[in-house]
């Protein structure tokens, strides 16, 4: 039985891959990245790694993919390369490294003498992968890369609103002056336009005042 | 199955990604490939999680995870301002890095 999902799971998750490089347009890229994903968490289940398939799912499928989705919808499908097509060449040249990869890997993993690649793993112990075994293991052990990881989240946070942020949000000071904001300026009725997508994309200059 | 095959899958899912970066030239879609390696990392972690029994490449897979998500934050980020500045979102014509 656990064949039959390893090989469903596998299967759906190697087309979801083929997908991701293959599909032109870039949304139904993110969608078959999805695919992918729960795919791969149903591997992660069959590895009783519960605690990270649900994390999986939860996280990445679910939250991760909904960043990429509004992204693509507001960069719009229609991206097409704007320079010459890198050629055939390319492309065969591309897919001859990853054969090469693929390859290197095998011989890198299969070939090794881990004795144990063979077997189905350690005889299973009770609570292995819950999220209490991942939490306890969190809070003691790893605890510097837990909390190494969430700073950098935060800086990954911060530097993502930089990069993002609408330059021409405010009206512009007096010559040299930085432009000020106080809370009268939530009354003021905004300018025709302002506010919108529309504006955050550049299509729509701000007025003046 | 044993562990051998989870290995094989990860290292296809790899090399998949690993193409997909080499040839497409949407940066959204080498965005997307980035995360095929990540997640095939991932996966070839909690194979060898499973093989010796205790938890710690499940943890670290966590920890990749978070690394991916700060990537897709920063990566979309980027992308954004290309299309605020309304820089042609292709890999191949970001070529300086002056603004």
């Amino acid at each position: 039985m656990s064949a039959v999902i390893f090989f469903i799971a596998a299967i759906g998750a190697i087309a979801g891959a083929i997908g991701v490089i293959v599909l032109q347009n870039p949304f139904y890229s993110v969608l078959a990245l999805v695919g992918h994903l729960i795919s791969l968490a149903a591997l992660f289940l069959l590895l009783r790694a519960e605690f990270v398939a649900a994390a999986q799912v939860v996280v990445y499928a679910g939250a991760v993919m909904v960043l990429y989705i509004f992204v693509v919808s507001y960069v719009g499908t229609d991206a097409t390369p704007v320079g010459q097509s890198p050629g055939r060449a390319a492309t065969l040249g591309a897919f001859a490294c990853g054969a090469a990869l693929v390859i290197e890997l095998f011989i890198a993993v299969l070939g090794s003498g881990l004795q144990a690649i063979g077997t189905d793993g350690a005889p299973y112990k009770t609570g292995f992968g819950t999220p209490e075994a991942i939490g306890r293991l969190l809070l003691t052990r790893f605890l510097a890369p837990f909390e190494i990881a969430s700073y950098l989240l935060l800086v990954a946070a911060i530097g993502a609103v930089t990069l993002a942020r609408r330059r021409r949000g405010l009206d512009e000071g007096i010559e040299g002056d930085p432009p000020r904001i106080s809370v009268m300026d939530l009354l003021r009725p905004r300018p025709l336009g302002t506010g919108t997508m529309a504006e955050a994309g550049g299509r729509v200059e701000v007025g003046e005042p | 199955m044993t562990i051998g095959w989870y290995l094989a899958v990860s290292a296809l899912i790899f090399a998949i990604g690993a193409g997909g970066v080499l040839v497409r030239r949407n940066p959204l879609v080498v965005l997307l490939c980035l995360e095929l390696m990540l997640n095939a990392a991932n996966l070839a972690l909690i194979g060898f999680s499973r093989m010796w029994g205790n938890g710690d490449g499940q943890v670290f897979a966590l920890i990749v995870m978070v690394v991916a998500a700060c990537e897709v934050t920063v990566g979309l980020g980027l992308i954004v301002a290309m299309h605020r500045r309304r820089l042609p979102i292709d890999v191949d014509e970001m070529r300086e890095l002056q603004g």
